[in-house]
Order: C-alpha cells, then structure tokens, then sequence
C-alpha cells in the first residue's frame, strides 16, 4: 500500500487527495456551466459583454495590466527620488519621502478603483432611475479627498522632518 | 507549489529550525523532482523563453510565505462571511416562491427556509455585512495577489501533472474572486457596463469561486499554518525597517532571490493594508449604518444628502423610472384585495384604509447594495387585510403594484412575513404621508424583507390558503 501511495505521488506530482479534490472542484464548476448554459457565458451581439470575457479579463486585467502598472510606478519612484538623493550636494534629508508618496498614492488608487463609476459618471441613467439623483457631486467630492490625503502626508512629513532635524542638532550639539 | 506530504510536520521549535526543516524537506528535494512524463517538463524548463529572466527581477524583500500565509489567513476569514451572507440573500429572496434570482440553481443554494422577520434588522446586517465587508476585503486580495505574482512568471510553470490540475485550479479562484469584485462594485453603484444580468452571473460566479477557494484552501492550508509559524508576530512587530531583510529561501521562490533594501517594515507593510482596510470601511459602512455615519461614504450612492423632510430619505426607483403616473394614484385608487382560487374581491379606497386600526412601527429598509435606511412607517397590519379578505393566518400573500414593467413590480410574502405585526401596508411615513417616490398611496414595509421585495404604489394584494 505504501509503495502504490509513493508510485502515484512520483508520477502524478502530490498525493491522490490533490487529485480527488482538483477533480470535484472542476466538476462543480462543469455544473455551474451546465446550469447556467454554455450559449449564456458568450453574448453573440456584444462580444465583451459576455460572462466568460469578463471572468478571464479580470484576471488578465489584474495580472497584466494593473499589476505591472503599480510595480512599474513604484519602481519609478523608487529609484527616482534614490537618483535625487545621490545628486544632491549637502546633507541628504534624513527622512525618505518615499512612504509620504505612497501611502496617499495608493489610497488615491484604491479610492478610484472601487468608487469610479460614480466619479467618472458611468451609467448615469440607471443610477437616476435608481436614485432619483445624479452623480455630479462625486469628482468633486473624490477631489477634496485626494487633496486631503496628500495634504495630510505632507503635513506628516514636515513634522517629521522638523522632529527629526531637531533631533539631530541636539545630536551635534551634545 | 506541491503542498507538504504528510510525514513533514511543521518544526516549531524555532525559526532556525525551521530553515533547517526547509532544506531537508521533500518540498526542497522537489526542486528536481520531475512527475510523469519528465522528459516533457525538463524540456519546458529548458526552453526557457527570451525576457522571462526579467521578469524573474522581484526586490521586495517583504515577500515571503510568512506575509503571504498573514494574507491569507485573513482571507481565510473574511471570505466564508462575505460567501455566507452572499447565499443567504438568495433565500432572503424567497426561492420557494421562484423569485430568487437566477431561478433554477440546482443543487447550487443552501438548504431553502423560510426567511425570519425577526430581527428585523436581520438582513441589514447580513446584506450590509456581505458588501461591507466585499468591499473592506478588496485591499487585502489585492494584497496577497501582490504578495504571490512571482509564482505567475515561475520558470518552469510545471514539473508535474499535479502542478498543471492545481495552476489551472487558480483560474476558478483568482478569475472568481476578480469577476465577484468587479460586478458587486459595479452592481452597488448602478453601472450595468457589463450588459449581462448580474445576478445571474455573480451566483454562478460566486459557484465557480467557492469550487477554486475550497480546493485552494485544502491543498494550502498546510503550507499557511507552516508559514504563519515561521516568523513570530513579536518579534515582527519589534523590526524597524532598517532591520527588516528578506526571509528565508523557500521552495515556492516568493522570497525575492536578490531583494533590495527594505523601504518599509513589515509592519509598517501590515499598518498600511490595515489602514487601507479601515479607509475603505470608512467610506462604506456609513451606507448601512445610516445617521452621521453617512455622510462619511462620500463617494457611494447612498452616502448623498436629500434634505431634512419626513420624506427625504433614499429612493429605491422613482415614479418616474416605474412609470407611475397620478392619475392612477389619485382618487380613482383602489386596493383590490382577493384570496387565492376565489372570484370575489374586496376594493378598498385610502379612506376606508385610513379608517381601519393604523399601526406604527420603526423599520429598515435594506437593500441588495447593502444600504438600508430606517425609518417610522403607519398604516394597516397585513394580517387584518389578510382577516378582512377572509383569512386570519394566511400561507402567504401575492403583492401587485401598479407598476406595469419591470422584474420587482410583484412579491410574494411568506406566512411569517404576513403575519408579523409590524408587517404593513404603509400609508404614511415619519407622520406624513408617503411621497410617491416611496411609493404613495400605499406601500409595504416588512421587518427583514429585502427592499425589492417591499413592494410601492401597491394595487393588489391575493391571500393564499393555508
């Protein structure tokens, strides 16, 4: 028994119990497709309005869009404000802005990737037939937030800044 | 990226132990280990193609299976609750009446009961909790997605069957858990961009996510309880970033091979994504919590101001979009009641409404989107309807409204919902009467039932038999 369990998990890469479960995963999402019917996961008028674009397109969307987007952005500041640093005559600052840069940068992106139909006014008519309302308050709104995150990390880093060049005269004064 | 064979337990002695577990295991033996057929995958590792190496250039030196298995374990969480509340909706919805939505879902729903009326803030909080907590969530997927990319771009994608059944399992999961995001979020917000019907498509979806989460969840578990061991959460909590470095090699090759110099701790890391988790509550919850708290959900439909009135409170469908005109709400109104397989029927005018016993209570309603606003409602209990058509404990009620179009201009109330003596045909709201957006002359209101189904500009109502 113990030899046919080693024979299998060489050939097949994991123990059975991977295999079992794989297989029933699969099968219940086979029956979600049977359910459902594979003519409804493709829209023949509207190509992208379909089901099955919009699940492989999340993913692709993630992965290869918005993915190498952040990692190149943050790359780019990285090494961007490193350059700065390194050509800079005099003492450097002894706090990197670099995580005042990022902490609003980020909350700016997540703000507008949960929140954008309503900032960029993306179904207007089903949102006033819902509603009663338009969405024209929203930019304006998502504006003063954006200014407001990047007005306080600035705040943030000044105060850090004068902290921690206080620290450092009472460091070069002692 | 095979999970751990049974006879490797995890080592808790110390981290350094562990690392010394590491290299012994089968898992780190496994890096030459080929399945069948070997010949296929030591050729796939070969041809390696051109500018793979690039991508192969992963610096942080924050990831590892330590913060991955942090991730996870708070998806591992959140997710059954968001899954949860989501199923329970569809029975909220009544499936026993054919009006859940999709309608024929197989074995694919929870066992069908017959939704409570009591609390009455019940699906409030389950509704609220299902998009609350889906959107609270979203930073954190995002999170461990970040945390785990280089094993997308690994070189090679395969060394055995096993590898190729569980990498194509992610589709289920990943594609699943990106496509439920994506519709919820456009969904709450009104943006039909997807053309297709979203109920429809975030059930199945959500099917096809639960099949590549549970299968993700057995085949990793070992590996997170393992990665959560590896490094203590004090001593975590203890590192600066200068004194933060990468953690040890591990097989999986989420540990960066030639990390750069850490920019943030890993807790300032840990701070950052639990902030962003807070950020996004703040700009949510206020939708359900309703009171001062709305105003903070600034950017969400529900978070907008309508005024200070007794009627200016959140419009679920105008008039206008249903098409009611005042001609029909007028004088001319009439409430038919009837009883099922019966011929004769009874009309009611608002006057002979107003002159039946009125009752008041204070009710939610709560929405699909997971908004809800609460408010004071007066009118006639359903269950004296209900006696006034001839029967005193109804099976249930079929609710018309004069609204000719549209999916939810009927709903069915269970004997419960019927019966429960805060269930009203309102005529009045906050001691006025109700405006036409909120469904004038008479609208019902139902402790716990899904707003869609509290039915506006109501024109009949047929009691069943029990």
């Amino acid at each position: 028994m113990h030899t046919l369990f080693t024979r299998f998990t060489a050939f097949y890469g994991s123990n059975p119990l991977h295999l079992l479960g794989t297989i029933a995963a699969w099968a219940l999402a086979g029956y979600v497709v049977t359910l459902l019917g594979a003519q409804a996961l493709w829209n023949t008028k509207v190509w992208w309005q379909s089901i099955a674009v919009w699940f492989l397109a999340a993913i692709i969307a993630h992965d290869l869009v918005l993915f190498p987007l952040y990692a190149l952005a943050d790359r780019s500041v990285t090494s961007a404000l490193a350059a700065v640093r390194g050509r800079r005559k005099g003492p450097s600052p002894r706090v990197s802005p670099l995580n005042y840069v990022r902490v609003p940068t980020l909350a700016t992106g997540l703000s507008l990737l949960l929140f954008f139909p309503g900032i960029i006014r993306q179904g207007q008519s089903s949102y006033f037939a819902a509603t009663g309302q338009n969405q024209q308050p929203f930019f304006g709104r998502w504006l003063l937030l954006v200014g407001t995150l990047y007005g306080v990390s600035a705040l943030a880093y000044a105060a850090r800044l004068a902290f921690c060049g206080r620290r450092g005269e009472a460091t070069a004064a002692s | 990226m095979t999970p751990s064979s049974p006879e490797r337990q995890p080592s808790r002695e110390s981290a350094e132990a562990d690392r010394r577990d590491d290299s012994r295991s089968p898992d780190a033996a496994d890096e030459a280990v080929y399945g069948f057929p070997a010949p296929v995958w030591r050729a796939l590792e070969r041809h390696r193609p051109p500018g793979m190496g690039l991508l192969q250039r992963w610096r942080s030196p924050l990831r590892g299976p330590w913060l991955t298995s942090v991730f996870g374990s708070v998806l591992l969480v959140g997710l059954p609750v968001v899954i949860l509340t989501g199923l329970l909706s569809y029975i909220a919805y009544g499936p026993q009446f054919g009006q859940a939505i999709p309608a024929d879902v197989g074995w694919l729903k929870l066992p069908t009961f017959d939704w409570p009326s009591r609390p009455s803030w019940l699906y409030r909080v389950t509704q609220g909790l299902h998009v609350g907590l889906g959107l609270i969530i979203i930073p954190v997927v995002l999170a461990k997605l970040w945390s785990v990319i280089p094993r997308l771009f690994a070189w090679p994608p395969l060394r055995s069957i096993a590898q190729l059944v569980e990498r194509l399992s992610l589709l289920m999961l990943v594609g699943g858990i990106l496509f439920e995001l994506a519709t919820g979020l456009l969904n709450i917000q009104y943006d039909y961009i997807f053309g297709f019907s979203f109920y429809t498509a975030h059930y199945f979806a959500a099917w096809v996510f639960i099949a590549g989460f549970v299968i993700h969840v057995l085949i990793k578990l070992p590996k997170m309880i393992n990665g959560l061991h590896s490094l203590s959460v004090r001593s975590v909590l203890r590192t600066s970033r200068a004194d933060t470095g990468p953690e040890p090699p591990d097989v999986d090759g989420l540990v960066a091979a030639d990390p750069a110099p850490a920019t943030m701790s890993r807790r300032g890391a840990l701070a950052l994504l639990g902030g962003g988790a807070l950020f996004v509550a703040v700009l949510t919850a206020g939708q359900t919590l309703g009171g001062f708290t709305r105003r903070a959900a600034l950017l969400l439909p529900r978070g907008r101001s309508r005024g200070e009135g007794p009627n200016d409170f959140e419009v679920n469908r105008t008039a206008a979009a249903a098409a009611i005109t005042s001609a029909e709400t007028g004088t001319n109104w009439r409430l038919t009641l009837t009883r099922h397989g019966e011929s004769g029927q009874l009309l009611l005018d608002r006057a002979a409404l107003e002159a039946m016993p009125q009752h008041t209570a204070e009710l939610p309603i709560a929405c699909v989107e997971g908004w809800s606003t609460t408010q004071t409602w007066s009118g006639v209990r359903l269950r004296d309807l209900a006696a006034l058509a001839g029967l005193s404990t109804p099976a249930r009620a079929n609710v018309r409204s004069l609204e000719r179009f549209g999916g939810f201009n009927h709903a069915v109330l269970q004997a419960n919902q019927v019966g429960n003596p805060d269930a009203l045909l309102a005529l009045r709201v906050n001691g006025v009467d109700l405006s036409m957006d909120h469904g004038y002359p008479a609208r019902i209101i139902v402790p716990a039932l899904p707003g869609v189904h509290t039915t506006k500009w109501v024109r009949s109502i047929e009691f069943g038999q029990p």
